[in-house]
C-alpha cells in the first residue's frame, strides 16, 4: 500500500499539503469531493518518503501516513 | 433552637455555605459587600473556594463555570452589578445550569444611591437578561426568610437547572436581627449526566447555549417554557395578612411589606378594615390571589413600593384585572417609606369616598 | 505498514466547520495531539470562545463548555477551583481575548490560575466577516478601518505575549506561528511545555499562535501562509516570551 492516504471526502483543496511536499507526490486532482472540493491526490506514490510534513500542515486531519 | 443575632448579608452567607455552596465569586459594591467578605473567611473553611472577581462580568462567568461542574455556585451584588452580570445569567440559564444571584437593592438607576430601595423590581422578573428565559425571585422580608430561602434557593436551582434569585434590599442586608440557622446540606456536588468531570470512560458531553439553526433553539425555549409554566402551580408563595375583611388592600414585598404591616396594625385599631398581600415570589407573582380577592368588599388597592415609579403594580394591575381602584405609593432613591406615612394615605383613601354606592 | 500519523483521538472523526485552509485546524490537531500524548483527553474540559474557535464545538473529542465573548479564562477560573485535579484550557481568538476578554484575561494571569490559554491570533474577526481586531495591523484593510488601521485613531496592534509575560504570576508565554510545518512543529512543543506545567501545578501558560483568515484577508490559502510571513510574522516576533522552571 501506498505510505500517504488522503482521506477525500475530509479534504477541502487548500493545497497546502502539495506545496509542503518535498517530493511532489501529491496533486489537487480533478474530481470534487461530496463538500464541492476538489481533493488532493497522491498522484506519485511511490516518491514519498513517508516525511509526515503533509499530514503535520494539514488542517483537516485528512492525511494518513504509513510505514 | 439556638438563635444567632446576625446581620442580613451575612446571614444569607451563612444559610448558603449550609446549603452546600462551594463557590462564591462576587465584586465589591454597597449595600452587599459583606457577603463576599463573609464568603472570603468561610467557604475556605468549609473547604470551598472564594475568588473576588475582578468584576462583576467576570464573577458570574465564574459561577458558570463552577456550575458547569456540578458545584453549588452563587454570587451577589447590587443593581448596577446585576445589570454587568446581565449576560452572564442569560448564559447560565441558557446553558441550563443552577445557580444562586443574591440581588441586594439599591437607589437606581445608574449609579443611583447606595441605600436601600426597590428600584429594581423589573430588572429582577423581567429583564435580568436577553433572551427571554425566566428564574424564579424570592422576596424576603425578614432575615429568617432570608435564610430560610437562601437555603431552599440551591435546591430549586438543582431541580429545574435554572438561575435562582434571593431579592433583597439595603436595609435587610444590614439591619441585624435573631435567626434560627438551617442544617448543614454536604456532598452536594452533583454527578449528573450534563456535568462536565472530564470524558473518562463515556462520550464526551457539551455545556452550552447556541444554536446554529433555528429548530433547535425553538426546542429549547419551548421545553423551557414547559418549565417555568410549571412553577405558578406549585412554586407560589405568598403571604395573607389581616386579609380576611379587608376592603382596602396593601400590596408590598420585602421591607415596604414589613413596614406596611405595622401601619395596618395601626389602622386596625382605628377600625379601618385593611390588610396586606405579600408575595415572596415574585416569580411566579401570585397573580391568582388578587383575581380572585372578593370585589365586592375589596374596593381599593394601593400598591406600597420603595420604587418610584412603581413597578410591582403592573403585575398587581394583570391580577385585579380593574376590578377595584389601584393606587400606589411610595419612597425611593433610598428613601424608606415611613409607617405614618402609610397609615395616612390609607386614611386619605378610607375617607376619600371609596365606598360610594 | 503501520499508520504513522493520523487523526488524533482528541478530535472528532469528521470533517471540521472551518473554511478551507484556516489554520484553526492546525490549532486543533496539535493541541488534541498534545492532549493524546499526555493522556488528558479523559479528564480535560475545553471552554471555547466566541467566534471561529466556537465551532470547535463540533470538532473537538472532549469535554467542552461555550463561554459568552471574552469570559473564558473566567469560566475556566470556576472549573479549575472547583477541579483542580482536571485539565482545563482556554480556546480563544483576537477579539475574544484581546478585545472585549482583555480584563478576564489579564487577571487570571494575574492571579497566576493554574490553566493553559491557546490564543489563536489572526488580526481579524473571521465569524462576523472582517472587522478590526486588536490585533489588525497597522494599513491593514478590514470592513471596520476600509481605509486601513490608522494609529492615530485605532491605536497599534495589540501584542499580548509582550503584555503577560510582563506580569509576575504566569510561567510559560510563548508564540509561535502556524505558516509551515517546521513551525507548526514547535508551536506544537510549545504547547506540551505548557500542558506539562498545568499537570505539574505550577502555574498560567499562555501560548499565543499565529494564524490566517483566507476568507476576511480576501485572498487563497496559499497566498494567506505568504501574506504571514511578509505582514503578520513582521510585527509579532515569534519565541518564549516568559519561561520560569
Amino acid at each position: 500500500m501506498d505510505s500517504v492516504k488522503i482521506i477525500s471526502g475530509n479534504c477541502k483543496g487548500c493545497g497546502y499539503c502539495v506545496v509542503v511536499c518535498p517530493k511532489k507526490v501529491l496533486e489537487i486532482g480533478e474530481s470534487s469531493n461530496k463538500m464541492g472540493y476538489r481533493y488532493a491526490t497522491v498522484a506519485r506514490p511511490d516518491d514519498c518518503i513517508a516525511c509526515k510534513l503533509c499530514a503535520v500542515m494539514c488542517p483537516d486531519s485528512a492525511i494518513e501516513i504509513f510505514e | 433552637m439556638k438563635k444567632h443575632f446576625m446581620k442580613g448579608c451575612e446571614a444569607i452567607a451563612e444559610a448558603a455555605l449550609r446549603a452546600g455552596c462551594t463557590f462564591f465569586a462576587g465584586y465589591p459594591i454597597t449595600p452587599q459587600n459583606e457577603i463576599p467578605e463573609y464568603m472570603s473567611k468561610e467557604l475556605p473553611r468549609y473547604g470551598g473556594v472564594f475568588v473576588q472577581g475582578e468584576s462583576e462580568v467576570a464573577s458570574v462567568n465564574m459561577v458558570l463555570g463552577a456550575a458547569a461542574t456540578g458545584a453549588r455556585a452563587m454570587t451577589s451584588s447590587s443593581g448596577p452589578g446585576i445589570s454587568l452580570k446581565s449576560e452572564g445569567i442569560s448564559y447560565i440559564a441558557g446553558s441550563r445550569l443552577p445557580a444562586v444571584i443574591v440581588s441586594v437593592m439599591r437607589g437606581g438607576p445608574g449609579l443611583g444611591s447606595i441605600m436601600p430601595a426597590q428600584q429594581d423590581y423589573l430588572q429582577a422578573t423581567k429583564a435580568s437578561g436577553h433572551g427571554g428565559f425566566r428564574m424564579m425571585v424570592f422576596a424576603p422580608s425578614t432575615i429568617q426568610e432570608a435564610v430560610d430561602y437562601t437555603h431552599k434557593a440551591f435546591d430549586y436551582a438543582d431541580r429545574d437547572r435554572n438561575p435562582v434569585m434571593i431579592l433583597v434590599d439595603g436595609c435587610l442586608g444590614a439591619m441585624m436581627e435573631p435567626v434560627i440557622l438551617p442544617e448543614y446540606h454536604d456532598n452536594c456536588n452533583k454527578q449528573e449526566d450534563w456535568v462536565l468531570d472530564g470524558c473518562r470512560q463515556r462520550e464526551p458531553r457539551t455545556v452550552l447555549s447556541v444554536s446554529l439553526t433555528g429548530e433547535p433553539q425553538e426546542q429549547f425555549n419551548i421545553e423551557m417554557a414547559k418549565l417555568y409554566e410549571s412553577w405558578a402551580g406549585k412554586d407560589t408563595e405568598v403571604e395573607l395578612y389581616e386579609m380576611d375583611d379587608a376592603e382596602i388592600v396593601l400590596a408590598a414585598y420585602g421591607t415596604s411589606a414589613r413596614i406596611a404591616k405595622t401601619a395596618i396594625d395601626t389602622l386596625r385599631d382605628e377600625g379601618v378594615k385593611v390588610g396586606l398581600v405579600r408575595p415572596i415570589t415574585l416569580y411566579p407573582f401570585p397573580y391568582e390571589v388578587f383575581e380572585n380577592l372578593d370585589y365586592k368588599r375589596v374596593k381599593h388597592v394601593l400598591d406600597v413600593e420603595m420604587s418610584i415609579p412603581a413597578q410591582m403594580v403592573d403585575d398587581v394591575r394583570l391580577g385585579v384585572l380593574r376590578r377595584a381602584e389601584i393606587s400606589t405609593f411610595g419612597r425611593s432613591g433610598g428613601v424608606i417609606i415611613g409607617v405614618d406615612e402609610i397609615v395616612c394615605e390609607v386614611r386619605r383613601i378610607a375617607e376619600g369616598g371609596a365606598f360610594n354606592g | 505498514m503501520d499508520k504513522i500519523y493520523g487523526r488524533p483521538e482528541s478530535i472528532k472523526n469528521r470533517v471540521s466547520t472551518y473554511c478551507p485552509g484556516c489554520l484553526h485546524g492546525v490549532a486543533n490537531k496539535i493541541v488534541a495531539e498534545v492532549l493524546d500524548e499526555l493522556e488528558l483527553r479523559e479528564k480535560t474540559i475545553c471552554v471555547l470562545p466566541v467566534g471561529c474557535g466556537t465551532l470547535g464545538l463540533f470538532y473537538w473529542n472532549v469535554d467542552m463548555i461555550s463561554s459568552a465573548h471574552g469570559r473564558a479564562p473566567a469560566v475556566a477560573t470556576g472549573i479549575k477551583r472547583c477541579t483542580p485535579d482536571k485539565f482545563v484550557f482556554c480556546y480563544q481568538g483576537d477579539g475574544d481575548l484581546a478585545a472585549i476578554g482583555l480584563s478576564e484575561i489579564m487577571h487570571a494571569a494575574n492571579r497566576g490560575e493554574n490553566i493553559s490559554i491557546i490564543f489563536v491570533n489572526n488580526s481579524i474577526y473571521g465569524m462576523t466577516g472582517g472587522q478590526m481586531a486588536p490585533t489588525t495591523l497597522e494599513d491593514q484593510y478590514s470592513t471596520t478601518t476600509q481605509k486601513g488601521r490608522n494609529p492615530i485613531t485605532e491605536g497599534y496592534p495589540m501584542k499580548m505575549c509582550e503584555i503577560i509575560s510582563g506580569l509576575e504570576a504566569p510561567k510559560y508565554v510563548a508564540r509561535f506561528s502556524m505558516d509551515c510545518p517546521k513551525n507548526i512543529i514547535k508551536a506544537k512543543a510549545g504547547i506540551k511545555k505548557a500542558f506539562e506545567l498545568q499537570i505539574e501545578k505550577k502555574g498560567f501558560s499562555f501560548v499565543e499562535l499565529m494564524s490566517n483568515c483566507p476568507t476576511n484577508w480576501g485572498v487563497t490559502p496559499l497566498e494567506s501562509l505568504e501574506w504571514m510571513r511578509q505582514n503578520t510574522l513582521k510585527v509579532f516576533p515569534l519565541g518564549v516570551y516568559k519561561e520560569v522552571e
